[in-house]
């Protein structure tokens, strides 16, 4: 594998794409390997197709990618005063925060907090009553949703959607065609820019299916997939898009705790591969333990915006979560 | 042990088997799965097979196909109609999920460009056939434009609504416009050139030549569509289909792409009314009532949503049984509607409930399977070594 | 040569025509208005709770329609003006009127039940719920067809309609008071119940949020039922006025052009919205007229109205008015 390993896809760099995808190194996922399609255990295998240990190649990986874009942190996504009103409810109200280029940001809050509503202000689905959303400095106002999506938010839902009369591979494919170019006349005539995309999206589509771990059922209609698989495949669908910060909204929703683990595990691959991350998720557990920083919100407004260690100690989300278990909050997601 | 990507040829190849199963199996079922076991060669051979017997269809006029009372010729033609009507409208209902109600207006005025171009009874400059028919097309196409701009950033209801009245509104144009000529009409309408032994080839008499005229064109339209169909336009169509929200999250500018299908459905209808004026030599306001729309949107329903064959299986039944089956013909809108209210309620996948492939190279996923554990095997052997 | 033909041949205008038939046109396309109006509100009532079209309304309409007639024609009525008392006219109306209104509903509810309903109970996509209605819509026209063939049923006439008085030169009859007097009644009294009644809070509520309202203990389903029920009335009562006003057309195919009609009133209000149904009906019937006196035919009615729709959806899809069932404040 050593000779893949040092391709990291970059942001700015969207000819890296290809190889990115088509390297052995994001095959983290072990579930993938497993020919009954059940998630293992996490535990390396002697088999040709197991992955290498994930610490030291996650290292090795970021190691480089960090030196490019990470170590600088500058700022990818600024959130300014991002408002939102349904009627007299405000949803959202004056959030301020900023999204590091290479982080993990954990955006938490109880039920309804408006975190579902933040993404969907981000990507285009709600118009902001007022704010702005700026990426690598270009505000996203007025922008279509399809154009913020190729502007580089990609994102997950927390209900799944997916293509259900789609293949596995195809929903991901559809995530691919946001960056080919192929006109309605040049797939008329099959033009041989046409082919050529056809034929690295497969290449691509099972490569990022393989990454996420359910390249076994490449085939399958997506709404026969199971559960997990489903949600693994949304990460997928976004990933395709080439995003430069990907949005997960709660995608370990439903997961047993050992599933979390992994697909926490997951997300911090996608990281390493030179990602930004912006991950709802109700598990304070977890969160802690993936995010680079937190934001917490609370009936629209941010209460909080620190590093793990000191959102533990804040009085203001132990106040928030106060006799709200663990649990609960999680059932109810 | 087998690679995740060796097991997808496998769930690839048994996906419509499974799509089959939790859709109720049919009849069709076996059918499809030997069809989905075929090579790429061994399927062109199979359809070039069909191919030929559909050409020889009117000249052997089978015994119990044939319809009594009705030319046999004359009757394929009009099946072949209504399966490239239903070709066409397959891309706008059954692909792109907007509900167009209003195709017979789009056939008709693809009919209405044959006749004002080509007949003697209109003031218009003359242009042979043959090129009214793209001519058709770009007129409904971009009629298509002018009524899908204002309603396919709506709701898909208001669409659903301004075709229908578009339908009817078109025979009433044909009807108050004087130089549309109302009842009166248009006779002696164009057709392609040709003759054999002295006597012209293309008359209104004589189906056959008008139903291989037809069978060409459904075959180039049915290789352009599938060559849309396994492209991003197709996966496109699918995703807006599906969930046109989701679709638009993950960068499809649906709104561009419904109105591609729109426009295509449209031109198809065109194309499909010109071919008929042809055919039949006559156009007034009395052939494109907006029933005729119902029965199309029965033909496509019957096929099951997207699947270009059903359709033009469903368009083709829809138009033979009235004429084989003479009791029914008065009766046909009531029973198509039932038929139409039957099948939503009970089975909205249609009759033949195959899906959509809609990669170009869905079937090397294969070979890609075997190159890349050759891969794998070097990657391990390249660590091994390190 | 296009000049000529776009001249000539294709379009004429009737200025004069026009000027001199404009109030007349108005208050003609005022009573036009007050039929869409009613029918329209159907629409609105099944769009703001389902947000679905009804497709199928225009056939509850003319089943209506029918009722009317055979009721009138059973009741003795015939193309000449019956020689009864004021007041056994109104009695035989108002018969006439319950038939119709009940008809409509019961067929309203009885396409709600067989077709909509085992839709919502799978969630079908709103695709299989739109293909549905249209189904719906040409099975109950094609079993008039069958039942009373491809011709108009025989007109009656109700009573000897006069002129009552008149305004900038253009005669007020008795018929356009009543159906524009009786429509905009009716119109309050809907609004009314929309507002204030429990029943109308429900409709409120569903059309607002369904999931919230079941929460709250709304029977949704009854809520549904209800609003075909109303609607249905309604284009059954607006069909009394349909035949009062166009005695002969009343035949298989009838209430489509007018359920198109009908919707673009809707639409043109404000889809969902009571009071926009009425103000989207009246001018409707207005401008319809004026296309049609403009135009030199009466057929222009149609195709001017459909130029409203796609031209109210283009320029402002959310009608005049705009707002929804759902937003409607007691
Ligand atoms: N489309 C909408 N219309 C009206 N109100 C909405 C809409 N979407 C969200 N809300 C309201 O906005 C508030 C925030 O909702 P949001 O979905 O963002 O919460 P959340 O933090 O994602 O909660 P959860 O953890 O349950 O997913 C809630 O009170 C919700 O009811
Ligand atoms: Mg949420």
């Amino acid at each position: 594998m050593a000779s893949h390993d040092n391709d990291i896809p970059g942001d700015e760099a969207p000819e890296q794409h290809e190889r990115t995808y088509s390297t052995g190194h994001l095959s983290l996922d072990k579930s993938g390997e497993d020919a009954s399609g059940t998630p293992a255990d996490g535990i390396p295998t002697d088999s040709p197709e197991a992955p290498p240990d994930l610490d030291s190649e996650a290292a090795q990986i970021v190691h480089q990618d960090r030196d490019i874009a990470v170590a600088v942190g500058d700022n990818l996504v600024e959130i300014r005063d991002l408002t939102v009103q349904f009627g007299g409810l405000t949803a959202l109200d004056a959030v301020t925060f900023d999204i590091r280029r290479g982080e993990i940001l954990g955006l938490i809050g109880p039920n309804g907090a408006g975190k579902t509503t933040c993404f969907n202000a981000m990507t285009g689905v709600y118009k902001p009553t007022s704010g702005t959303v700026t990426l690598e400095g270009k505000p996203l106002r007025g922008m279509k949703k399809h154009a913020i999506t190729r502007a580089g938010f990609a994102r997950t839902f927390q209900n799944i959607r997916l293509f259900g009369e789609m293949t596995a591979l195809e929903n991901v494919v559809v995530g691919l065609d946001a960056r080919h170019q192929t006109s309605v006349l040049g797939a008329l005539v099959r033009s041989p820019r046409h082919i050529r995309e056809e034929k690295t999206s497969i290449e691509h589509g099972m490569a990022l299916l393989e990454f996420v771990g359910i390249a076994d059922k490449a085939g399958e209609l997506a709404r026969n997939l199971p559960y997990g698989y489903q949600r693994r495949l949304e990460i997928a669908r976004a990933l395709a898009t080439e995003p430069k910060l990907l949005c997960l909204d709660e995608p370990a929703a439903g997961f047993n705790p050992a599933e979390k683990e992994e697909l926490m595990a997951l997300i911090r691959t996608i990281r390493d591969d030179g990602y930004t991350v912006l991950l709802i998720e109700h598990d304070m557990k977890l969160v802690m333990g993936v995010c680079d920083r937190i934001v917490v919100l609370e009936f629209g407004k941010k209460i909080a915006d620190d590093v793990p260690k000191a959102i533990r100690e804040n009085p203001a989300v132990i106040a928030a979560y106060l006799g709200v278990e663990e649990e609960d909050a999680d059932g109810a997601a | 042990m087998t690679s995740p990507i060796e097991d997808v040829a496998a769930s690839q190849a048994h996906a419509d088997e499974q799509a089959e199963e939790t859709r109720k199996p049919t009849r069709f079922a076996g059918l499809q799965r030997w069809w989905n076991g075929l090579a790429r060669p061994q399927q062109w051979l199979v359809l070039g097979l069909v191919a030929v017997l559909l050409y020889a269809l009117p000249l052997l006029n089978p015994p119990l196909l044939t319809t009594p009372g009705y030319d046999f010729p004359i009757v394929l033609c009009d099946m072949a109609r209504f399966a490239l009507v239903a070709l066409g409208l397959n891309v706008v209902v059954g692909q792109a999920g907007l509900l167009d109600l209003g195709y017979i207006g789009f056939f008709a005025v693809g009919s209405y460009v044959a006749a004002l171009w080509t007949s003697t009874d209109s003031t218009m400059v003359k242009i042979p056939y043959l090129a009214t028919l793209p001519l058709a097309m770009i007129v409904t196409g971009f009629v298509g434009v002018v009524l899908g701009l204002p309603t396919l950033r709506l709701r898909g209801d208001y669409l659903a609504i301004v075709t229908l009245g578009f339908g009817e509104i078109i025979r009433l144009l044909a009807t108050i416009i004087p130089a549309l000529k109302g009842n009166t009409g248009f006779q002696n309408i164009g057709s392609p050139p040709g003759a054999w032994n002295g006597k012209p080839v293309f008359t209104i008499t004589n189906g056959t030549p008008w139903f291989w005229l037809f069978l060409t064109v459904i075959i180039v339209v049915t290789l352009l569509l599938g060559n849309l169909e396994r492209s991003r336009v197709g996966r496109a169509w699918i995703a807006i289909r599906e969930d046109e929200d989701a679709a638009e999250v993950m960068g499809v500018p649906t709104f561009k792409f419904k109105l591609w299908a729109f426009t295509i459905g449209a031109a198809i209808g065109g194309l499909s009314g010109a071919l008929f004026a042809g055919q039949i030599g006559f156009v007034n306001n009395q052939k494109f009532d907006v029933a005729t729309s119902m029965l199309f949107i029965a033909a496509v329903v019957m096929g099951g949503a997207g699947n270009k064959f059903g359709a033009m299986i469903g368009g083709a039944i829809v138009a033979y049984l009235p004429y084989r089956f003479g009791f029914i013909a008065d009766k046909k809108y009531l029973i198509f509607g039932v038929v139409l209210v039957m099948l939503m309620i009970f089975r909205p996948q249609g009759l033949f409930g195959a899906r959509n492939h809609l990669l170009a190279y869905g079937r090397s996923i294969k070979r890609q399977a075997a190159r890349l554990r050759r891969d794998a095997r070097g990657d391990a052997a390249l660590k091994e070594g390190a | 040569m296009l000049h000529a033909l776009v001249a000539e041949s294709w379009l004429t205008f009737h200025w004069s025509d026009f000027l001199s038939n404009f109030w007349n046109a108005t208050f003609d396309g005022l009573t036009f208005g007050a039929i869409y109006a009613l029918v329209a509100l159907g629409y609105t009532l099944v769009y703001g709770v389902l947000n679905l079209i009804n497709f199928a309304h225009s056939e509850v309409f003319i089943a209506g329609a029918y009722a009317v007639i055979f009721t009138l024609s059973g009741l003795g009525f015939g193309p000449s003006p019956p020689t009864l008392s004021p007041i056994a006219i109104i009695g035989d109306l108002l018969v006439a009127l319950l038939a119709g209104a009940l008809t409509s509903a019961i067929v309203a509810l009885l396409v709600e039940r067989i077709a909509y309903k085992p839709l919502r109970a799978r969630n079908a996509p709103r695709l299989v719920f739109l293909i549905t209605a249209i189904g719906m819509s040409f099975v109950i026209q094609y079993a008039f067809f069958l039942w009373r063939g491809a011709v108009a049923e025989p007109s009656v006439t109700m009573y000897q309609d006069k002129a009552i008085f008149i305004v900038f030169g253009s005669t007020i009859y008795l018929s356009q008071l009543i159906i524009v007097g009786a429509a905009v009644l009716m119109m309050v009294g809907i609004d009314q119940l929309i507002r204030r009644t429990r029943i109308g809070r429900g409709i409120r509520a569903v059309a607002q949020d369904p999931d919230t309202a079941t929460l709250m203990g709304v029977n949704r389903e009854r809520i549904i039922m209800t609003t075909f029920v109303i609607g249905g009335a309604l284009a059954g009562a607006a069909a009394l006025f349909y035949v009062m006003k166009v005695p002969q057309g009343v035949i298989y195919n009838g209430g489509f052009i007018l359920g198109i009609k009908a919707f673009t009133a809707a639409v043109l209000g404000g889809i969902g919205n009571i009071r926009g149904a009425l103000l989207g009906g009246l001018l409707l019937g207005m401008i319809g007229n004026y296309g049609a006196y403009l135009l030199g035919d009466a057929q222009w009615i149609d195709v001017v109205s459909f130029i409203v729709l796609v031209l109210v959806l283009m320029v402002r899809p959310d009608g005049i008015l705009g707002s929804n069932l759902g937003k409607v404040r007691a």
